[in-house]
């Protein structure tokens, strides 16, 4: 008689749903890891997603929890509409390059400046991925997208901003954090992150903040397993990978 | 016997919805309504309530969205540029049947314009600002009391339809004090069970139907079975001096009540002129328009603003009498005189037999 | 005996691949078959090899693996 035990099982806080996102897309990873924290920490009912616009637009059909679709660059301002009414929930908003350092810029400031009781999730991927690979906010000098052909130039275009510099100004904010999912290690280490951010806010600690360097091989031309290595020899190079803030440190 | 006290219209408003049960403002500083965020943020933490001052108008109907997707009573309010600003959060609210309030108190347009009073918000107000088939409720109150009335029963229109009601008000009444009689607070107890963290089931709050099985076709033809239902069930207006005139003013807000007084002045003169007022602008009280144009010689229609109330008298009269317009243009209010003039000079000008 | 076991949802696989540099051992390939999707699954090539690290799991974006063990 054979004792079976798993080691490694779909959470259950996943859809049964197939994603529509590219193979390898770094959201899938994201998505699955936040379902588990929020199967661990037993927060299904509790947690309330505020969906982007972006690919991520979607997310309700794979994360099963209540979620709002907010406008373009507006979660973090309907997330604090629903934490500030609601503060006994979990309110997440994950956002995107355009959605939170485009149309969102104020927003995202603000809500941080404010230092809202919310976790924000940041999936960096240097482009604007659903609406075929336009330039965003966080695209390299040199990275040719739909609206760079040639390259980002600095001249025309500017530098790529860095979210995680740019929120560490701010007094308000309580946690901040680049991280990568380009490997099962940094995978593993970026759950502890996760876990952390929204721990932080049952703890009523503040704002946290979680930018995650992530792939859109599609919109990138490149393999899953070439663009995760960009990662690694490009994308890190401009966006370090490290803790900003933690107000448990203190 | 309930005292009457003086009040601000712009305070008044705010008071009364917080005894409706707004016990959440979202709103940014724009002229001419600046007392209503100001009294929100001294008034709500003394109710337990949450006062933000967004960092935008942007900003603040989408917290609006947030908070009242998970079934709080929150609101907001701006002037015309600011409710430009709002145009896409309004269009969202609707679409996903969340339960609003939204205060115009109307300035001078179009562009930054000026802060003066104005009327020329009608359009984007009652024919959609936004993108998309939706529609918005909205009242246009003509005195402080009604303002204070109709900021009190918002939030309940609102929750009873799961959409956004707005308050369409001008410069002039956010900006008078009158004597007002303040409703009661009422017990609210909403946790509605489409609300996000209220529903047994799980509840998602959006407009997107992308796939031909979600049907964008099917969701929309349920707003608009929706809106033939508000329409049947909200037709809001006043009729003054109408049953015996041979003339019509058709007005609403601040200018209805110039017109008012207009009226009072030609009856003297033997002019035998009524005014329509239209108090529910959408939806517009179509029908009863009709019943009182019928019979008149000539309509007026008195706005500040260029030819915007009067498409939906248009719409509404059928051609049933001539109507001629008043207008006021670019931030400015009408006197008495002027539109005493106006009429009377046009009915004489017809060969009729008053004289002006 | 201790057995681990991988378990490959065929239909859900994308092919992206990023598990196969994550199996120390070497035991992930991608199939020649092709599945509703129009991907080309990964399977296994020698079972008995996997020592249940999960790292394949761990990476998988769309939730495709899951492991067990079994001590018999």
């Amino acid at each position: 008689m054979s004792d079976k035990k798993y080691l490694y099982k779909k959470t259950a806080v996943l859809t049964d749903k197939s994603s529509h996102y590219c193979p390898g897309c770094s959201h899938g990873l994201v998505h699955k890891m936040l379902a588990e924290i929020i199967e661990e920490f037993g927060i299904q009912k509790k947690t309330i997603f505020v969906a982007p616009v972006g690919c991520a637009v979607l997310l309700y059909d794979y994360i099963d929890c209540d979620t709002l679709e907010a406008a373009h660059g507006r979660a973090p301002a309907s997330a604090t509409g629903i934490k500030r009414s609601n503060p006994d929930n979990v309110v997440i908003a994950y956002q995107g390059d355009g959605d939170l350092l485009a149309i969102g810029m104020a927003e995202t400031i603000h809500a941080a400046n404010r230092g809202e009781n919310i976790t924000v999730i940041f999936i960096n991927n240097a482009i604007y991925g659903m609406t075929g690979g336009q330039m965003a906010p966080t695209t390299l000098v040199g990275q040719k997208t739909l609206t760079t052909p040639l390259g980002r130039n600095p001249s025309n275009e500017g530098y790529p901003i860095g979210a995680c510099e740019l929120l560490n100004t701010l007094t308000a904010p309580y946690f901040i954090e680049r991280c990568k999912v380009n490997s099962s290690k940094t995978a593993i280490y970026t759950k502890k992150v996760l876990k952390k951010a929204i721990t932080n806010q049952m703890n009523n600690k503040g704002y946290s903040f979680v930018e995650i360097l992530s792939n859109c091989n599609t919109n990138w031309g490149m393999t899953p397993l070439d663009a995760n290595k960009w990662i690694d020899e490009n994308v890190e190079k401009i966006f370090p990978v490290k803790n900003f803030r933690d107000g448990d440190a203190k | 016997m309930k005292d009457k006290i003086l009040m601000k219209g712009n305070e008044a408003l705010a008071e009364a919805a917080i005894r409706g049960g707004c016990r959440y403002y979202f709103g940014y500083p724009i002229t001419p309504q600046n007392e209503v965020p100001a009294y929100m943020s001294k008034r709500l933490p003394e109710v337990g309530g949450v006062f933000i001052q967004a960092e935008s108008e942007t900003a603040s109907i989408n917290m609006v969205y947030g908070a009242c997707a998970s079934g709080a009573r929150a609101m907001t309010s701006s002037s015309s540029p600011g409710i430009s600003l709002m145009q896409e959060g309004i269009s969202y609210i609707a679409g996903s049947e969340v339960p609003a309030v939204i205060i115009n108190v109307m300035r001078g347009g179009p562009g930054l314009g000026n802060i003066s009073p104005s009327q020329a918000d009608y359009l984007q107000s009652v024919k959609g600002g936004g993108h998309g088939d939706y529609n918005v409720i909205i009242f246009a109150p003509s005195t402080v009391q009604e303002l204070a009335d109709y900021a009190y029963d918002s939030f309940d229109v609102a929750f009873k339809y799961r959409n956004p009601v707005m308050i369409l008000a001008d410069g002039v009444l956010g900006q008078i004090s009158e004597g007002v009689i303040l409703p009661e607070f009422k017990e609210i107890k909403d946790a509605p069970e489409w609300a996000l963290g209220k529903g047994k089931e799980r509840n998602i709050i959006r407009s997107l139907f992308l796939n031909p099985e979600d049907r964008l076709t099917t969701h929309n033809i349920h707003l608009q079975e929706k809106y033939r239902r508000i329409e049947k069930e909200i037709q809001y207006f006043e009729e003054y001096k109408c049953e015996d005139a041979e003339y019509l003013i058709v007005a609403y807000g601040t200018t209805s009540r110039i017109c008012k007084s207009a009226i009072d002045n030609m009856r003297n003169n033997g002019i035998k002129i009524g005014l329509f007022r239209p108090i529910s602008l959408w939806p517009f009280p179509y029908a009863k328009l009709k019943e009182n144009a019928a019979s008149k010689e000539t309509l007026f229609v008195v706005e500040m603003a260029y030819n915007q109330l009067e498409q939906d008298v248009r719409i509404g009269v059928e051609g049933a009498a001539p109507i001629e317009r008043l207008n006021k243009l670019g931030g400015s209010v009408f006197n008495e005189e002027e539109i005493i003039d106006f009429i009377s000079n046009s009915i004489t000008l017809k060969g009729n037999k008053y004289v002006g | 005996m201790r057995k681990n076991v991988v378990v490959i949802n065929k239909e859900r696989c994308k092919s992206c691949s990023l598990c196969i540099p994550e199996c120390s051992r070497g035991i992930i390939k991608i199939s020649p078959e092709i599945n509703k999707m129009g991907y080309h699954p990964i399977y296994i090539e020698d079972m008995s090899k996997c020592i249940g690290c999960t790292l394949c799991a761990i990476i998988c974006p769309d939730s495709v693996i899951e492991v067990y063990r079994e001590e018999d």
